[in-house]
């Protein structure tokens, strides 16, 4: 090996930063899944009748469903009756404020570096934790709820907002749209709800943070935001997944509801806990988001999976980064749906690959008959990180409206040998100079994160070059 | 006697298992200015990557003493903390890095290294914007990412930018006028001259005399097959420039005395 490619080994080699595991007494149901379980799981959760018919829809149709093997990932098979399906940490009461809080999940927090107080004081953001599959601490509550914000668990808003659960629930990823997507709407344990009233601008962004904790326990989240005709919220999901001997399972469904001239952005910052060197461990995640730009001139921009434009005029936009390092192997990408007259789009995707890491990117874009005057642009950009790792990039196209205009641009990039050397000969530590490179290379998309968030997601960058991110 | 800022001694040096550099001798004092002119491929960038401490280059044998200090066995980074500036004969694009950016981490790694307290943004920026005014650079490529569209011309007049911001004891310049149009190269070479001082010495790796006729050199050496074949003062540029490198390589040199 090069020497070049040994210091860059060097800095992507090193240890997770954030594996640890809080131990915190767990209430869990037994393993494995079959209706009794899915009963289970809606009577702990104290469900109306019409959530459990809705799971119990989900879980009879994915008994007859096959499970998916596109991918360009490989894994091992996994034993769906070998995982638990629900589990909360057992001390959990009604909470008022953070002093109620377990202390050691405090303290897993406080070891992310996300303390709850902290960010309430400093950054204004109005976090709701998500802890394992139960929500132990909301913030801002009030404030927001003055100006009609109902931002809180999805359990919460099961009890207190059955009105607004039946009408979205699964209107923009039914119950049968895939594999992993039932799955989830049969077992999904909590997530986070948000709705924006009609006019009304979120005065905070809204942000949830996961984190996978109890062992072989599948994590099965479901978020819901809605913005009604003219509403705007920008809404930010970060993950961190401590480091565990088996393969563990993350199947989540987001659905984003924006009508007439209401705009959602959404932005992710995913930390996946990536596999030790020898490909060990790690986590699977297979994750259906979709928007729907229900109204016209409504917007939806984000980062991670697809957008249907329905509304004339309606605009979706889609940023993101993607690291894989050690064995860890990533299979994402989006979709934009046209269906409304002048729908437009923007698709930039960033992929770095370190150590073995293999990168897949897929972009389908989708113009439909009646969707005249629409127009996309896709750029895909992957950044290569020593000479062990890959990028593919697979864009699908399919126009039917002969009006439509579509750009795309792709390119594939090695962090230099040259490069380095140019900093290094410049009195710049190789360190410094791959986090430099690495956040040049990512800036498109950075610029386009809320302020606090794009200097969160520069330090995850930097960490994941020392560890590891997803 | 002062010690040399630079020594080199019967350097060889190989790239991918290819000998080129084949026993240079050179040695380098304060104040001096050096050209090394030779034929495509003689080994002239090899020399400046090696001194500069570029993987890829082994050095087989010999020794290269810089202010009476092993160099061979510096890291890159301090090499150029120490004083060891490169302009690359291709300067490399990193997009989405600002220039400035750059420019301050590289001069704080360096004041760092020196001992010298690092520049807040106030004074980075008034320092900067006055080593740009003397290489006539307008102050917008500051924001823009380092090289990045950068014509070949502007590329090479922010390296030297970039030498001129970093204080260096050795400048080596790999072919720094190609690609440059008259004006450029006028301004390039103001530069430079600008930069020349009894503590600072350069290394210039040309082919054309008419660099050499804007920054004078003290001594030219001719580089052929990994070898100094001759030695001489800034005249010998000019009859190389009459001659061609085939009149040396056949010993002409010789004869003017060089
Ligand atoms: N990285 C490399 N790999 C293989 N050969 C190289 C490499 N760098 C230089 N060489 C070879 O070494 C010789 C000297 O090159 P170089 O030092 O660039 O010459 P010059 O700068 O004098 O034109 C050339 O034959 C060139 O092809
Ligand atoms: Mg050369």
């Amino acid at each position: 090996m090069s020497a070049p490619n040994k210091a860059l080994e060097e800095l992507t080699g090193q240890d997770y930063k954030y594996g640890f595991v809080t131990d915190v007494e767990e209430d869990r149901i037994p393993k494995g899944l079959n209706e009794d379980i899915v009963r289970m799981i809606s009577a702990k959760k104290n469900e109306p009748e019409f959530m459990l018919e809705w799971r119990l829809r989900a879980f009879r149709h994915w008994l007859t469903m096959k499970e998916p093997t596109w991918q360009a990932v490989k894994y091992p098979p996994i034993n769906y009756q070998d995982l638990y399906y629900y589990s909360a940490p057992k001390k959990k009461v009604k909470l008022n404020s953070l002093d109620e809080v377990d202390p050691e999940v405090l303290a897993t927090f406080n070891k992310l570096g996300i303390s709850l107080a902290e960010q309430e004081r400093l950054t204004g953001v109005a976090v709701d934790a998500v802890f394992d599959s139960v929500s132990v601490g909301t913030t801002f509550k009030a404030k927001l709820k003055e100006l009609g914000i109902i931002f809180c668990s999805f359990s919460e808003a099961v009890q207190e907002h059955p009105d607004l659960i039946k009408k979205y629930l699964g209107s923009v990823v039914p119950y049968s749209d895939n594999y992993y997507a039932t799955l989830n709407s049969a077992v999904f344990s909590d997530g986070s709800f948000v709705y924006i009233p009609k006019g009304v601008r979120s005065p905070m962004e809204l942000s949830t943070y996961f984190r996978i904790n109890a062992s072989e326990t599948g994590q099965f989240e479901r978020t819901l935001i809605i913005a009604d005709e003219g509403a705007y919220v920008s809404y930010l999901e970060g993950c961190t997944a401590p480091m565990r001997d088996e393969n563990q399972l993350h199947a989540a469904v987001v659905e984003l509801v924006a009508l007439d001239n209401a705009s959602i952005k959404y932005s992710t910052v995913q930390n996946w806990y990536p596999g030790d060197k020898e490909g060990k461990g790690g986590i699977y995640n297979f994750v259906t988001k979709r928007g729907k730009c229900a109204g016209k001139k409504s917007k939806i921009s984000w980062k991670y999976p697809s957008c249907i434009l329905q509304g004339d005029d309606s605009v979706g936009e889609f940023y993101s980064v993607a690291v894989t390092n050690n064995y860890q192997q990533a299979d994402t990408g989006t979709k934009m749906i046209h269906i409304g007259k002048n729908t437009r789009s923007t698709i930039v995707s960033k992929g770095i690959s370190a150590g073995h890491g293999q990168n897949t990117y897929r972009g389908l874009v989708k113009i439909n008959k009646g969707a005249s005057g629409a127009r996309n642009y896709s750029q895909c950009d992957s950044l290569l990180m020593g000479d062990k790792c890959g990028a593919h990039t697979f864009p699908y196209i399919e126009v039917k409206n002969s009006s439509a205009q579509m750009e795309h641009e792709a390119t594939t990039s090695k962090i230099g040998e040259d490069q380095l050397f140019y900093c290094k000969q410049r009195g710049i530590n190789a360190e410094d100079a791959v986090n430099m490179i690495v956040n040049g290379f990512c800036k498109q998309v950075f610029k386009e994160l809320p302020m606090e968030f794009a200097v969160e997601a520069q330090k995850l960058l930097s960490v994941s070059l020392e560890g590891s991110v997803g | 006697m002062t010690m040399a800022l630079l020594e080199i001694k019967n350097l060889h040096a190989k790239v991918e298992e290819k000998e080129i550099l084949q026993g240079i001798n050179l040695t380098v004092n304060a104040g001096e200015v050096h050209a090394i002119m030779g034929p495509n491929g003689s080994g002239k960038s090899t020399l400046a990557n090696v001194l500069a401490g570029r993987e890829n280059y082994e050095v087989t044998s010999g020794e290269v003493l810089y202010e009476g200090k092993n160099l061979l066995e510096m890291d890159i980074e301090d090499r150029a903390r120490a004083g060891v500036f490169l302009a690359f004969q291709y300067p490399i694009e990193i997009p989405g890095v600002s220039n400035a950016h750059f420019l301050k981490t590289a001069l704080n790694g360096v004041r760092k290294y020196r001992g010298l307290e690092e520049l807040d943004a106030m004074d980075f920026l008034t320092l900067v914007k006055e080593k740009m005014k003397l290489l006539q650079m307008d102050p917008t490529f500051l924001n823009r990412g380092v090289n990045e569209g950068f014509s070949g011309g502007e590329k090479k007049r922010n390296d030297i930018l970039q030498m001129a911001m970093l204080d260096p004891k050795l400048g080596i310049l790999d072919e720094t006028d190609s690609g440059l149009d008259i004006d450029s190269l006028r301004i390039v070479a103001e530069g430079v001259n600008a930069l020349r001082n009894p503590n600072r010495a350069f290394v210039l790796v040309t082919h054309y005399q008419r660099l050499l006729d804007y920054i004078v050199p003290d001594f030219v050496h001719v580089l052929s097959g990994g070898k100094i074949i001759a030695s001489g003062d800034k005249e010998l540029a000019v009859h190389l420039e009459e001659r061609g490198y085939g009149w040396v390589i056949e010993g002409g040199a010789k004869a003017v005395g060089a």
